[in-house]
């Protein structure tokens, strides 16, 4: 049975017995704990939103790897063909079809900084749509957290710890995806393409993605996460999803 | 902690409380203490709150309190003047059909929006005065609440949903678990702190719900329509549990309802009609035959 006397004296507790002061905080240990339970138990969300960032990061990916993969096989091509042919200082062929060679190498590569740019742009949209959705359709639990005290830069901070931790963890993923498919390709292509290709250059390309993923995420939450704090807790308790 | 001078009597007091009036001459303080509150850090000192001197008869007052919404080319007074004065202590039930405005005079009260026009004083502080940091203090320790639709963190345990609020309030660990056990304990859920919401019935939720509006030993507990979603018998209980509440501790409780069962345990019932109140029954005159359930 409910003991009333023992929980009408909890309830009277003052400051001094209760062991706090004037602040109102949330401690970054607690909003992590926070962010990554809201990540392990809404997967089905939390693999939406980190797909947005995967396919942008594998698409990405995949135009780094193929411009290493192409850069070295005619690298290796070159050294081939140098007992037979001139060179100039940059390693470019001269004689007949150099100019040519010259030209396509900068179409491929303007075509390549194109493609990347569309990917980066898929992968923001992705990410801030699926970023709205998550907000959205918690709205009342944000309402939820101000009426316990929560200050609006306490539910900011719990969806920039989430999204830049699913930011990364999708970055990681969609890294593995569209380079091995692309090297995967290459390979069938050319069978010794893993030796030739500069795998210093790829690494950087690796750590570049990684970052671009993350960060990009971080930025497209902001807004749908500054949105939702900013909520009157009245308006975010109302909303009905 | 700050310090306090009273600009009459030169009476000076280092205070953690709401201290309003001049405990020596009764002068008017919510000048001065806002002032400190400006020039404390990042203007958080506003609130400062003492249990002792604080003895303010009304805990709660609202002055011509209206609120406006706007719908498309339309304008919807959900408020017309709200004038309301609560005691320490009380528990008081606002009712009246829905649409008539009781969710927003809770709101207004519970400083979850802000009126249109029109005041409200919560222990003689302006809440309209308050900044986001001390709207959110007062949210986090002054205030509980409870809702019809239980409003627990579908996320979290029973025992992290009661014990999120201390969080924000500072507390340590340790102290908090045990608190936040202790108190689920003594609502009867003391097997279940670990149940998420969706693994609890009902009742269960609503008393995780109770559990986590004490959990800063507030002053008032604002329960919107808290049996709403509860059936008789569960609804009953809540009640039980929060007039019990009421009566032990003397927090006040204001609760915005239309259950009929309210009216029985209610010292005071306001009765909100077309966005004014209509008229304030007290218990005592009122003859009103309330069913009892089966088994009682």
């Amino acid at each position: 049975m409910i003991d009333i006397k023992k929980l009408a004296e909890l309830s009277r507790q003052t400051d001094t017995e209760l062991k706090i002061g004037r602040q109102i905080t949330l401690p970054w240990g607690n909003a992590f704990k926070i962010s990554m339970r809201n990540v392990t138990l809404r997967l089905g969300r939390a693999a939406i939103t980190a797909s947005g960032v995967v396919l942008g990061i594998a698409f990405l990916m995949s135009v780094w790897t193929s411009r290493v993969a192409i850069e070295g096989i005619e690298r290796f091509e070159q050294q081939s063909a140098r007992a037979v042919s001139a060179m100039d200082e940059e390693g470019n062929l001269i004689g007949p079809g150099a100019e040519e060679a010259l030209a396509e190498k900068n179409r491929r590569n303007a075509r390549q900084n194109w493609l990347v740019v569309m990917s980066l742009l898929v992968c923001t949209v992705g990410i801030t749509n699926s970023m709205l959705m998550s907000v959205t359709e918690r709205f009342r639990e944000i309402g939820t957290m101000k009426c316990l005290g929560a200050l609006d830069v306490f539910i900011v901070r719990l969806f920039l710890i989430e999204t830049a931790f699913l930011g990364f963890l999708g970055s990681v993923v969609g890294v593995i995806i569209g380079h091995v498919i692309m090297l995967i390709t290459y390979t069938i292509k050319d069978h010794s393409v893993a030796a030739k290709m500069d795998w210093g250059e790829m690494l950087m390309y690796v750590l570049i993605a990684l970052a671009i993923g993350t960060f990009l995420s971080f930025i497209a939450a902001i807004p749908p996460a500054v949105r939702a704090a900013r909520m009157p807790p009245a308006a975010a308790l109302q909303t009905e999803i | 902690m700050a310090l306090i001078k009273c600009p009459k009597c030169g009476y000076q007091e280092d205070t953690t409380g709401l201290l309003t009036v001049c405990p020596k001459c009764r002068a008017d303080l919510t000048q001065v203490m806002h002032e400190v509150g400006k020039t404390g850090k990042k203007g958080r000192g506003g609130l400062v709150r003492d249990d002792s001197v604080t003895t303010h008869e009304f805990i709660v007052r609202t002055k011509g309190l209206t609120k406006e919404y706007t719908m498309g080319d339309q304008t919807v007074r959900a408020l017309r003047g709200v004038n309301l004065d609560i005691r320490r202590g009380e528990y008081l039930s606002i009712m009246g059909p829905s649409g008539s405005g009781k969710s927003t005079l809770f709101n207004m009260v519970g400083g979850l929006d802000k009126p249109t026009s029109g005041t409200c004083f919560i222990e003689e502080v302006d809440m309209a005065q308050l900044d986001a940091f001390e709207l959110a203090w007062l949210r986090c320790r002054k205030i509980g609440y409870i809702f019809q639709s239980f409003n627990l963190i579908p996320v979290m345990t029973a025992l992290e949903n009661v014990t999120l609020p201390m969080i924000f309030a500072g507390m340590s660990t340790d102290e908090m678990m045990e608190r936040g056990r202790t108190l689920l304990d003594l609502v009867g859920l003391g097997e279940r702190i670990h149940h998420k919401p969706f693994e609890l019935s009902g009742g269960q939720q609503q008393r995780v719900a109770v559990a986590r509006s004490l959990a800063n030993s507030p002053a008032i507990i604002l329960a919107d329509e808290p049996t709403g979603n509860l059936d008789l018998q569960t609804g009953k209980e809540i009640i039980d549990l929060l007039k019990e509440l009421n009566e032990e501790s003397g927090v006040t409780i204001i609760s915005a309802t239309h259950d009929l069962k309210m009216i029985d345990v209610s010292d005071r019932i306001v009765h909100i009609r077309d966005g004014d109140v209509e008229r304030i029954e007290r218990r005592e005159d009122i003859e009103l035959e309330v069913g009892t359930l089966g088994g009682e």
